[in-house]
């Protein structure tokens, strides 16, 4: 070999500490978790190859390398230029409406608890422009990509919460959008395609591969793979090849900055524990980030268990996964002994992909974060004690984080567990209508965890007290 | 430029024999149409083509257009996996004509067990010369490359005419077997128009890999018609035939003679 061939190969091999050993073997316990987690808060992580200990990396074809290292320049330059940064900031308080409040449950936090006096605090993120958290990402990324000049920009959609946040920043910057939308998510989303086409953006309904938000990805990748110099892919989770996750991360930070804050103020302390859903991750790893260097406060991620364990019957890809490349990105992953990605499911199209951020695949490798599978009946009995204690009817994706809350107070009756509620359910009006008129007569769901809530007692304390044993016991199954 | 493996020097002079005109690298899914057709497919193949270039079928493949994600999801829908197809390459390479070149995506290559170590000497054994990976770019290259090169397999680095011209100086030094050069932005199965940029990009690479010694240049992505293999006579060493060879099973045609027909002579 060249001396640069060999340099090439010394770099990643040797300087990388053991990174590249850990591709494609069996992945070793994390030796010590202390001292990753030190990189991570130092801002060493990610790395100069984009990655979070063993997870990250940029596995992209070579046609779109030089769009991702004009990304990752652009990105720099722009984070170190105060007036960018000021005018993320002022668009966030005049356009998103940020911050978004803080507040105590108090309904839910009774009802939950069981009378120990817990307490369950809702950082309101389903209060932001668009109605969930994707916004402080789009408006980031759009004005990142008027700062790169390109012509017009695409981007992937799940639950089309990232869509129509991408649609709304590119209305309000003059940016031609596209928005790729699995086939399967635009006709169980159908009022958030009506919001994007309104707001002016192109949705390309995916046909190809499962047909849900993981092919919408690909499909947009391919867009992104004809037209690489004149257009910006706004990826809307933590996910993808380096610098994608950082930027995510970097602008939906915002929560955990202002959670934290916000939450010294109100309860005079720091909650216990921490929670958020976990899809890609994009919501989570922001709300996490304000909490990293809090060791007495658990970071708790909840995954879409779905309907079951089994394969193809749940999005858990930290609980059931194992390391793997897709889209990009080294990290977790849902897939077969032969390195095929598997089919997901999950009531909720937000949650409903196989991979996750590398960030998060490193946070659960140090034991920094713990993510545990929520299934659709636990989320929707918890999204109804929501709506019918705290008169807020939080987005599918969000019930997840709010019935793990519940799980965790079953365990810790007087903590106090901070939840974010990353979204408002309006979208999932039709979801949720096919869901009540699915549910048996005695008022149960389909396999009793949670979602029959309303048996015992249809409005008030007596449907949150079945929700508690429910979901305690529901926890103790699937971990 | 690096020394060569045995497998990517098989591959390179296989490229270079050819007669008049660009060599043809003819591809096909693992599988597709059928697990039974792979043995006498790639014998049609070796008949006709300097080179064959086997696809392992990935469930995502990202630089993939319509035509490859259909064959691969039909070979997939069989059972394919990697081990399947490395056993059945061992039986088959002895007596093919033409060298094996396999195309995955990172994630199969991963799962093998063992992992990344154990590949190259996998691959060896199966009779695979060298390998391709399209998620695979010069900055995380360096754990595959180590594992095949150690057991005598070449990796074929890809470029594009995005690339910075840095970026193919590098790639065309450490390609090992060829370079592989891509026609156009995008995925695989459309039609490369071959206008003088293009050209003069092709022409580009191969001016840089001639002048560090290195491995023949290759285009592909929308290589359909002879009036293309033409084109790129005296520009590049060889051609790969992809797509359009996936069509052809799919209507049940002849691929010896698609391939016959791409080089000018008559069927």
């Amino acid at each position: 070999m060249s001396a640069a061939a060999g340099v090439e190969r010394g770099g990643l091999g040797a300087g990388g500490g053991g990174v590249a050993a850990m591709l494609g073997g069996a992945l070793p316990p994390c030796a010590d978790p202390a001292g990753e987690l030190g990189k991570l808060l130092s801002g060493a992580y990610p790395d100069a190859g984009g990655r979070f200990g063993p997870f990250g990396g940029r596995f992209v074809p070579e046609t779109l390398m030089g769009a991702m290292e004009r990304l990752e320049r652009a990105f720099a330059e722009a984070m170190a230029d105060a007036a960018f940064v000021q005018s993320v900031a002022a668009q966030g308080r005049a356009w998103i409406g940020r911050p978004t409040p803080v507040m105590v449950a108090e309904n839910l936090s009774r009802a939950w608890s069981g009378g120990g006096g817990g307490r369950v605090v809702l950082k309101r993120e389903d209060l932001a422009h668009t109605g969930a958290h994707k916004i402080n990402n789009a408006l980031g990324q759009a004005l990142l990509a008027r700062r790169l000049g390109v012509e017009r920009v695409i981007a992937e959609t799940g639950a089309g919460q990232h869509g129509v946040a991408t649609a709304a920043a590119c209305a309000r910057l003059g940016l031609p959008c596209r928005v790729y939308m699995g086939a399967v998510d635009v006709a169980r989303q159908a009022p958030n395609v009506q919001r994007m086409r309104w707001l002016g953006a192109e949705v390309v309904a995916v046909q190809s591969g499962d047909r849900t938000l993981r092919a919408a990805v690909d499909e947009a990748f391919r867009e992104w793979v004809r037209d690489p110099e004149r257009t910006h892919y706004i990826l809307g989770s933590a996910i993808g090849a380096h610098p994608f996750p950082l930027i995510v991360r970097t602008f939906q930070s915002v929560i955990g900055r202002e959670a934290r804050s916000q939450a010294l103020e109100l309860l005079g302390r720091l909650p216990e524990a921490a929670v958020a859903c976990v899809g890609g991750g994009s919501n989570a790893i922001g709300f996490f980030h304000g909490f990293l260097g809090d060791g007495q406060v658990e970071l708790l991620g909840a995954e879409a268990g779905g309907v079951g364990v089994g394969v193809g019957q749940h999005a858990a890809t930290i609980a059931f996964g194992r390391p793997g490349v897709l889209h990009g990105c080294h990290s977790m992953l849902l897939q077969d002994a032969h390195g095929q990605v598997q089919d997901t499911r999950s009531i909720c199209a937000g949650l409903d992909y196989p991979g996750v951020g590398p960030e998060h695949a490193f946070l659960s490798w140090i034991g920094r974060a713990r993510y545990e599978p929520v299934q659709d009946a636990e989320a929707l009995g918890a999204l109804e004690d929501c709506c019918r204690l705290e008169g807020i009817l939080p987005a599918l994706e969000p019930s997840h984080a709010l019935a793990l809350a519940r799980r965790w107070l079953g365990r810790n009756p007087s903590g106090t567990v901070l939840v974010n509620l990353c979204g408002r359910g309006d979208k999932d009006m039709p979801i949720l209508m096919r869901a009540m008129e699915a549910r048996a007569p005695d008022g149960h769901g389909a396999d009793g965890h949670g979602a029959g809530a309303g048996g015992g007692g249809p409005v008030g304390a007596g449907g949150g007290t079945v929700g508690v044993g429910g979901a305690a016991s529901a926890g103790g199954g699937q971990r | 430029m690096s020394v060569p493996s045995v497998g990517g020097e098989r591959v390179a002079r296989a490229i270079r024999s050819a007669g008049s005109g660009p060599a043809l690298v003819a591809y096909v899914t693992a599988g597709f149409p059928s697990k039974g057709a792979l043995a006498g497919l790639l014998g049609a193949c070796a008949a006709r083509a300097e080179v064959l270039e086997v696809g392992v079928p990935f469930s995502d493949p990202m630089a993939d257009g319509a035509t490859i994600q259909r064959s691969s999801r039909a070979a997939l829908a069989q059972g394919v996996t990697l081990e399947w197809i490395l056993g059945e390459l061992a039986g088959l390479t002895p007596g093919l004509s033409a060298p094996v070149v396999l195309m995955s995506y990172l994630n199969p290559l991963l799962n093998l067990p063992g992992g990344l170590g154990g590949l190259g000497a996998r691959c060896a054994a199966a009779g695979v010369s060298a390998v391709i990976v399209p998620d695979l770019p010069l900055e995380e290259h360096a754990p595959v490359r180590a594992s095949l090169s150690a057991a005598g397999v070449g990796l074929v680095q890809l470029v594009s005419p995005v690339s910075a011209p840095g970026r193919v100086a590098r790639a065309v030094r450490v390609s090992d077997g060829f370079t592989y050069a891509v026609t156009m932005t995008g995925v695989t199965g459309g039609r490369a128009g071959l206008g003088g940029e293009v050209l003069g990009y092709l022409a580009g690479v191969r001016e840089a890999a001639r002048g560090v010694g290195g491995a023949p240049v290759v285009a592909g992505f929308g290589i359909r018609g002879a009036d293309q293999v033409r084109a790129l006579a005296g520009v590049v060493d060889g051609v790969i035939v992809a797509s359009a060879l996936v069509e052809e099973l799919e209507r049940g045609g002849d691929v010896g003679a698609l391939l016959a027909g791409l080089r000018g002579a008559g069927v």
